[in-house]
């Protein structure tokens, strides 16, 4: 049996919060698929399996924080016989196992006020409601749209249907758990994120009216409420901005602390490869252009041909040359915060593909839907802070990796300063400076980039 | 077509590429750049989605002109006729 655990995503990750599987019980999965969506203190990652199977079981469920190397699932591989089904752990949650169809149990009474979705539909403006809860409401006859989902989105779980159910109505003659309210006062306690349950309805037989809604709503945002005890409370923009921070300072620290870094800087005359991307933009439909960076990110990758001890990683006391040239760029988020997602093997693109993957990159990155291997693999990372007008970036080295190149803006000479800094355990100057001077010599021939 | 519709056009374009800013903050003479912190790739994407939308090609020569809505929109008026 394969144990799927949680992987580091990124230098000094210690843990990481489970948001959403994207396989269940039984799915049959190849090395490279995406599994699941994990969150670090950076950013949501797709998270890669490296093994082929069959998922038997999920373990850790969406929205659990748990330590790099946590059994997430596990996974029967080939020539494994299936295992016995375990008896169901002392978890209030049984493992998610897909949901049996439910058997004849009688369908609740149509509830009095509300239109009821059909069991089966995912309900509007809603997350989603898991299997288990949804098999569940049915035993119980506990009306889904009554129920105030505390899961990841809102999604409603096993558990908030059992607290609906559990919960005495005032209203008489009301189906057990089942909470009435007219549509509008449904509709309006989703919009305006108010728990049902917690009102008093004023309407004929204790019904919750759109009246009712909004006054608890201004309630509510009078006395700051906090939100409904959830499973796991989603972190706040501010929450996240800070432990972005704190990753971001942790990473960095160990790399000052560990990496004895030189630097070496040089001026690059840009004369000739910006007339050519002039030349070529002018010819090219607006969805095909070229953004300079394309040139740097090709020369930097194709420069690591003459000095390979630029691209890898330093490890057990030795530098390890990467299998391809992975080219982290360093791209500022909107909303804070660093990261440094890698193009894969650069070295065997073209200008418009890197340039669509680049496009592609920056946007998930900005978006927070990055890829384990994203995250991980960068043998070699770029710094550009050409367009915040610096002349130069001094920058800390991203460990494991060996160097880090840094650009500048382009000056009105037409020039642009290229940094490297070196991990000078893994290269001298000597060969930083032949480095940084085969890719001006690179960027001198855009045609041949 | 008139101004309206393409400063909602250009609105709608910023706001797409970078959800964080929102219509509001787009004002007539606010500095797309430096006020908005929009980049060159942010500013290729605006161009892209543009260009989509009201099938309008701006060269990248005339892309230091476009510094703020109303210079969007004038440009583009102009381009569109």
């Amino acid at each position: 049996m394969y144990e799927l655990r949680m992987p580091s995503l990124g230098a000094d990750m210690e843990a990481g919060t489970l948001i959403e599987w994207l396989v269940k019980s039984g799915d049959t999965v190849k090395r490279g698929d995406i599994v699941a969506a994990v969150d670090t203190d950076k950013a949501v990652i797709d998270m890669e399996i490296w093994q082929t199977g069959v998922i038997e079981e999920l373990i850790v469920q969406p929205g659990e924080r748990v330590p790099v190397g946590t059994v997430l699932a596990l996974v029967r591989t080939e020539g494994e016989p299936q295992a016995e089904p375990t008896a169901p752990e002392a978890a209030p949650t049984p493992p998610p196992r897909a949901a049996p169809p439910p058997e004849a149990v009688p369908r609740p009474p149509p509830p009095l006020a509300a239109p009821a979705g059909p069991a089966g539909a995912a309900l509007p403006g809603r997350g989603h409601v898991t299997p288990w809860a949804r098999k569940l409401a049915l035993e119980l006859g506990v009306d889904l749209a009554s129920v105030r989902g505390t899961g990841i989105d809102g999604a409603i779980t096993h558990s908030d249907v059992e607290r609906a159910a559990a919960r005495p109505t005032p209203a008489a003659g009301g189906a057990a758990g089942f909470r009435r309210a007219s549509p509008r006062a449904r509709k309006l306690a989703l919009e305006l994120d108010v728990d049902l349950d917690a009102i008093t309805g004023s309407g004929p037989e204790g019904a919750v009216l759109a009246a009712d809604v909004e006054q608890a709503a201004a309630q509510q945002a009078a006395a700051g409420a906090t939100p409904p005890a959830a499973e796991k409370a989603p972190p706040t923009a501010e929450e996240r901005a800070a432990s972005m921070r704190r990753a971001i300072a942790a990473a960095m620290a160990r790399s000052k602390r560990e990496i004895p870094h030189y630097y070496l800087a040089t001026q690059i005359d840009m004369a000739p490869a910006l007339d050519w991307l002039q030349a070529q933009n002018a010819q090219r439909p607006v969805p095909e252009r070229l953004l300079y960076s394309v040139l740097l990110i090709k020369a930097v990758a194709k420069a690591v041909a003459k000095v390979p001890e630029m691209n890898g990683y330093w490890q057990d006391d030795r530098f390890q040359p990467g299998e391809g040239v992975h080219v982290g760029m360093a791209v500022s988020l909107r909303q804070g915060g660093l990261i440094a997602p890698a193009i894969m093997d650069v070295q065997d693109k073209g200008l418009d593909q890197l340039m669509t993957e680049l496009r592609d990159l920056v946007a998930r990155a900005r978006a927070g839907r990055l890829r384990g291997a994203e995250m991980t693999r960068a043998t070699i990372t770029i710094t550009n802070l050409g367009e915040q007008g610096v002349d130069a970036v001094y920058g800390i080295i991203y460990p494991p990796q060996v160097a880090l190149v840094g650009f500048g803006r382009i000056s009105p000479q037409r020039t642009i300063s290229a940094t490297l800094a070196g991990d000078h355990r893994a290269s001298d100057g000597h060969r930083g400076a032949i480095y940084l001077n085969t890719i001006d010599r690179l960027l001198q021939e855009p045609a041949s980039l | 077509m008139d101004k309206a519709t393409i400063s909602e056009a250009v609105v709608k374009a910023i706001t797409t590429v970078a959800p964080d800013i929102s219509p509001a903050e787009v004002e007539p003479d606010t500095d797309l750049r430096a006020e908005l912190d929009l980049d060159s790739m942010d500013f290729l994407n605006i161009v892209v989605a543009l260009h989509e939308a009201l099938q309008v090609d701006i060269p990248e020569a005339d892309y230091p002109q476009l510094t703020t809505l109303s210079a969007f929109t004038d440009y583009l008026a102009g381009k569109l006729g």
